[in-house]
């Protein structure tokens, strides 16, 4: 086997070398790369690696997770309220495959992790060993990058290289299988080296003034100019370059569910979402622009409707630091290639100070009629029933837009994503790229580590609650403080939803039942509360962000109500329908 | 724009996987294909992808962004067949009697520029390097004498135009990558959208 070592790699500085065992360099990497708090699940193939951890115990913060999907999508939440990389511990076979599906939501939403799998003994390797899976292969298509380590004197440089590449550039999951043998082989141990530049990988491409300039004239000449924003504003921790810029160029900007918080919900440029259950106007006047202004986001389909319909009368420029995005949904007609750190700065220099009032008004216009046939009896409805848009326009009253919000998948999710109001960046925390049902719970576990001071609510619905709720464990054992807002609609939501519109009402099993969510709860010895009344639901609300610890608030709500605005699929984004 | 035949090189460093994280670049997509070589370069160390693909022009330059973005993968150059010299490699296998009597192994050797590499009592293996029609064409000649093995290679391209790759892996190795171009003909233009 070829090792990763052979090209020139930065020696350390010899000093004196110490005898340990390859499970001890593992967690000497996890320190020197600031490690803090690591979510995980033990078993016969990494138990050499958590015995060592017990030594380590007080330095290294192990969460003992429920099921290994929820440490990953933990390690994503931590991730994200942070910006840190998350960390994963799991055994070999079925400890490795459940974390598939994190493995995917975090390479489709750039989260950087690095989760290190325990592997059966090299010797063992192909003989269908017990707990043998090939989980290279398994996480090829799901990791930015994946490695076998089945000698110890490889770790300290593979663990730099996992970090620097989960953490570089566009960030992704990286996962690192190590053979038992080599968790338990003793080597001299030299040091630690992070990693900082490896020869084949160039985590960002060059960024061509020619381009920049090309980009300003644009902006300069145009009339109805249009900033359509991504999580590369968040990823690249560009949020107050992204501010001057649209501030000094006086350019509406409209996010995607990925980019929300980066842009404070009620700073005046901020005209709203994009995409499927986005807010009318930014939909509509997509296809209205002159120039279009992408930046940190890759068109997905949700967002971007039917793309032979989508912004052909506008120039389209795109800033991405991922080479591979420009051009791949929308072709543009200036790329800016780069980190927009950088990129964003250099562009603002170039362009003019100017305002776009009328233009700005056409997005009020359209907000106005949204707000009247959409927005308004929404949070206003009629009769007796609550809405999940006043819920959520309730929780914003007591949080004043304070709180980390981590939605589930569904109805609720769009609902939280057009309503919650944000004052702070990586305060919107869901699976925007994959779509995870279940990935609230765990997520807003790991929120909670990466941001202990904040208020961290977890949004989920009926549905996608009991697709991970053994993580009520995960909450109990370790006293995590999160709040737990379930929103009951009795049935999968958003399915019902296209099954109504689209299939003639056939509700094709999506009737789900529940158990008492509460008395679930309070089998975890986590306080919670259930109610449908109007009456006592800004009292319940303020109960469970006041509660000091850990609570679940259920809330029972219509039915069979729909979002809208929506895009329906294979339609264009200006066919947004209203109801 | 239509299909044509596409050879996109790949450098990459010498890895266990890394053929897999190529290869699963086209499956995912359904692409298919045609030939796929492996081979060290010109750069030792330095191993290098020849992979044969009919697609778009659109899609081919899709996949080699895709392709370069892997963390082992130093660059993906595509190029159409005037842009290359390529060949491929067969070998065929024939009853030697049978060829000896029926055929004057003189003329084909000559004609179709074949090699005897290996002369048994039993059977006799002939090889030919050429493009694929002159590799097909002794196999057409050799099938109503009763061909018994037939094996042909990938292909290996030379980019007529490329200055090797030792001067750019200098410029990755230094800490700052070297100004690396990625092309942007679509500058000023705004056409349709791509597919894939
Ligand atoms: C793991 C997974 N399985 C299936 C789906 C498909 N899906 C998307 S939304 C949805 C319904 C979600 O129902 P619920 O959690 O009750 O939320 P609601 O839409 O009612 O707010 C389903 C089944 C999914 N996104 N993820």
């Amino acid at each position: 086997m070829q090792s990763t070592l052979q090209q020139p790699q930065k020696v350390a500085s010899p000093t004196k070398t110490e005898t340990i065992s390859g499970s001890e360099a593992v967690l000497k990497a996890l320190l020197a790369e600031k490690v803090d708090t690591l979510f995980g699940y033990p078993g016969g193939a990494i138990m050499p690696i958590y015995d060592a951890l017990y030594d380590y115990r007080e330095k290294l913060q192990h969460i003992l997770v429920r099921h290994e999907q929820g440490a990953i999508h933990a390690a994503q939440g931590y991730a994200r309220s942070s910006g840190r990389v998350g960390v994963v511990f799991t055994t070999s076979g079925p400890g490795a495959t459940n974390l598939v599906t994190g493995l995917a939501d975090a390479m489709i939403d750039s989260t950087p992790v690095v989760c290190i799998t325990g592997q059966v003994f090299a010797h063992l390797l192909g003989t269908d060993a017990f707990q043998e899976t090939d989980v290279i292969n398994i996480t090829t298509p799901v990791t930015k990058w994946n490695y076998q380590v089945t000698d110890a004197t490889e770790l300290p440089h593979v663990l730099a290289k996992a970090f620097y590449i989960a953490r570089s550039g566009r960030p992704g999951p990286v996962l690192i299988d190590i053979s038992k043998n080599a968790q338990l082989q003793k080597f001299e141990y030299e040091g630690y080296t992070p990693c900082d530049h490896i020869r084949s990988y160039r985590p960002k491409p060059i960024v061509r003034k020619e381009y920049l300039e090309e980009a300003a004239k644009l902006i300069n000449a145009a009339e109805k100019p249009f900033v359509v924003f991504g999580q590369g504003v968040v990823l690249g921790n560009a949020e107050k370059e992204f501010l001057r810029f649209i501030e000094k160029a006086g350019i509406p900007a409209a996010w995607t569910i990925m980019g929300l918080s980066a842009l404070p919900t009620d700073h005046p440029l901020n005209v709203g979402m994009l995409g499927m259950h986005g807010n009318y106007g930014p939909n509509v006047l997509t296809n209205e622009c002159d120039v279009l202004i992408a930046v940190g986001m890759r068109f997905d389909d949700r967002v971007t409707g039917r793309l032979d319909k989508y912004a052909k009368q506008a120039k389209v420029i795109h800033l991405d630091i991922d080479p591979a995005e420009i051009d791949k949904n929308v072709k543009t007609t200036v790329p800016v290639w780069g980190d927009c750190k950088e990129t964003l700065p250099l562009l603002t220099k170039l362009v003019d100070q100017k305002v776009y009032p009328q233009w700005l008004d056409t997005f009020n216009k359209y907000k106005k009629d949204e707000e009247a046939i959409c927005i308004h009896p929404e949070k206003n409805p009629e009769g007796d029933v609550l809405s999940m848009a006043e819920v959520i326009a309730a929780l914003n009253e007591l949080t004043k837009g304070d709180a980390v919000i981590v939605t589930d998948v569904g109805q609720h999710q769009m609902v939280a994503c057009r309503y919650a109001h944000f004052n702070k960046t990586r305060s919107n925390i869901t699976s925007g790229g994959l779509g995870t049902m279940g990935f609230a719970l765990p997520a807003a576990i790991g929120a909670k580590f990466g941001a202990p001071e904040r208020q961290v609510i977890a949004v989920i619905g009926d549905g996608g609650f009991q697709m991970t709720i053994q993580e009520l464990g995960t909450v109990m054992q370790n006293k995590v403080d999160i709040k737990i807002l379930i929103l009951n609609n009795h049935f999968l939501g958003m399915v019902r939803q296209w099954q109504q519109l689209f299939n003639e009402k056939r509700y094709s099993f999506v009737d789900i039942e529940s158990p008492d969510f509460v008395q679930v709860a309070k089998g975890y010895h986590i306080d919670g509360f259930a109610t449908d009344k109007r009456e006592a639901l800004k009292a319940a609300l303020k109960t469970m962000l006041d509660h000091n610890g850990a609570y679940l608030l259920e809330v029972s709500v219509g039915k069979e109500d729909n979002v809208f605005p929506m895009v329906p699929q294979g339609c264009s984004v200006s066919e947004i329908r209203l109801k | 724009m239509s299909k044509q035949e596409f050879t996109i090189t790949v450098y990459t460093e010498n890895q266990v996987g890394l053929l897999n994280r190529i290869a699963i670049i086209f499956s995912r997509r359904k692409i298919n294909i045609e030939s796929m070589n492996t081979s060290p370069s010109e750069v030792e160390g330095i191993h290098r992808f020849t992979i044969v693909v009919n697609e778009t022009e659109e899609v081919i330059k899709k996949l080699a962004r895709q392709i370069e973005k892997q963390v082992e993968v130093l660059k993906a150059y595509y190029n159409t067949g005037d842009e290359i010299v390529w060949q491929e490699l067969a070998l065929y296998k024939v009853s030697t009697d049978e060829i000896a009597e029926k055929v004057k192994v003189e003329r084909l050797l000559r004609e179709y520029g074949a090699r005897a590499v290996a002369i048994r009592k039993d059977y006799t293996i002939f090889e030919t390097t050429g493009h694929r029609e002159e590799t097909d064409r002794l196999v057409k000649f050799l099938e109503p004498l009763g061909l018994i093995e037939f094996v042909r290679s990938a292909r290996v391209a030379i980019i007529k135009a490329s200055e090797g790759f030792h001067e750019k892996l200098r410029q990755f190795e230094r800490q700052e990558p070297g100004e690396e171009l990625v092309e942007n003909e679509f500058l000023g233009q705004n056409e349709e959208i791509f597919t894939m």
